[in-house]
């Protein structure tokens, strides 16, 4: 398969994630969201954020499983920049209610002028910064 | 459905995700910067690389069928609770908290999703990422969420 046919294939599998999300527990399959959960939700609530973070890891090693080959990783920042680039994404989609799953993929599915306007303010900004760092490089 | 079917079956929807992940390429920071670097495209330095629009595509169009098969439903077919966003508005904290994200997102071509997945490969820069990200949600909790 090529790079574009597996990219729309695994997204197609991160909708179908969602729409199951959504219709066992009528949540939005946000990864910032249900990961800051973890922390505060209570009762089931926690058990079905649990639940849904512990298959989302479980996902690359079973697809090494089945394809003997771990996903592809080039990082592409030092780790102090990586600590820097965690702590403005941790902050960043709690303020902004959601990052690319809840706002990209279930705010646009759900017509949301809300995640819409997130969605461009996120990719602007992350252009932007890509385009300092090869500026600056 | 009991508590027990239920998680169980949400977890096979944390595992549906993370297999989506892995085979859509966007556990790679590279292939996530390349969609950004559109300078680097317009100048023909680098390639640009439009798979992530791709993965977007498919998955919104997947999960709008799935959320249209949803709404026709009187309560979802497990649910606790309903649990949709009430807020429509597009605010300050909307705009800035999504602008700072964007900002991390195009420093490290990690965003959530993909960095709690990869955890599980044991990769030491997935780890001090998804370790400062817990940070930075920790801060929002401790002091604007609950100022």
């Amino acid at each position: 398969m090529n790079t574009y046919a597996s990219g729309f294939a695994g997204g197609a599998l991160i909708g179908l994630s969602a729409a199951l999300l959504m219709l066992l527990n009528r949540r939005i399959a946000g990864i910032s969201g249900l990961v800051a959960g973890l922390g505060r939700d209570r009762g089931l609530r926690r058990w079905v954020d649990a639940a849904f973070v512990g298959g989302l890891i479980a996902g690359p090693p079973v697809c090494a499983l089945a394809t003997r080959a771990w996903p592809a990783m080039r990082f592409v920042a030092s780790l102090p920049v990586l600590a820097v680039a965690g702590l403005l994404v941790g902050f960043g989609t709690r303020l902004g209610s959601g990052c690319t799953s809840g706002h990209g993929v279930a705010g646009l599915a759900r017509l949301s002028a809300r995640s819409l306007a997130a969605v461009l303010t996120f990719l602007g900004t992350g252009m932007l910064t890509v385009a300092l760092l090869r500026t600056l490089a | 459905m009991s508590a027990a079917l239920r998680l169980l079956a949400t977890l096979a929807a944390g595992l549906i995700f993370g297999l989506g992940l892995s085979l859509s390429g966007m556990l790679d920071p590279a292939r996530v910067q390349g969609f950004l670097d559109v300078t680097g495209a317009l100048d023909g330095r680098q390639a640009w690389d439009p798979t992530l629009a791709f993965v977007l595509g498919g998955g919104v169009s997947v999960a709008g069928l799935g959320y249209a098969v949803a709404w026709r439903l009187p309560r979802p077919a497990l649910a606790i609770a309903f649990d949709l966003p009430t807020n429509r508005r597009i605010d300050r904290p909307l705009i800035g908290g999504a602008a700072l994200f964007g900002i991390g997102w195009g420093l490290s071509g990690l965003c959530p999703g993909p960095a709690v997945a990869a955890l599980s490969t044991g990769a030491l820069p997935v780890a001090v990422f998804v370790a400062a990200m817990l940070v930075g949600m920790a801060v929002h909790q401790r002091f604007v969420a609950q100022a």
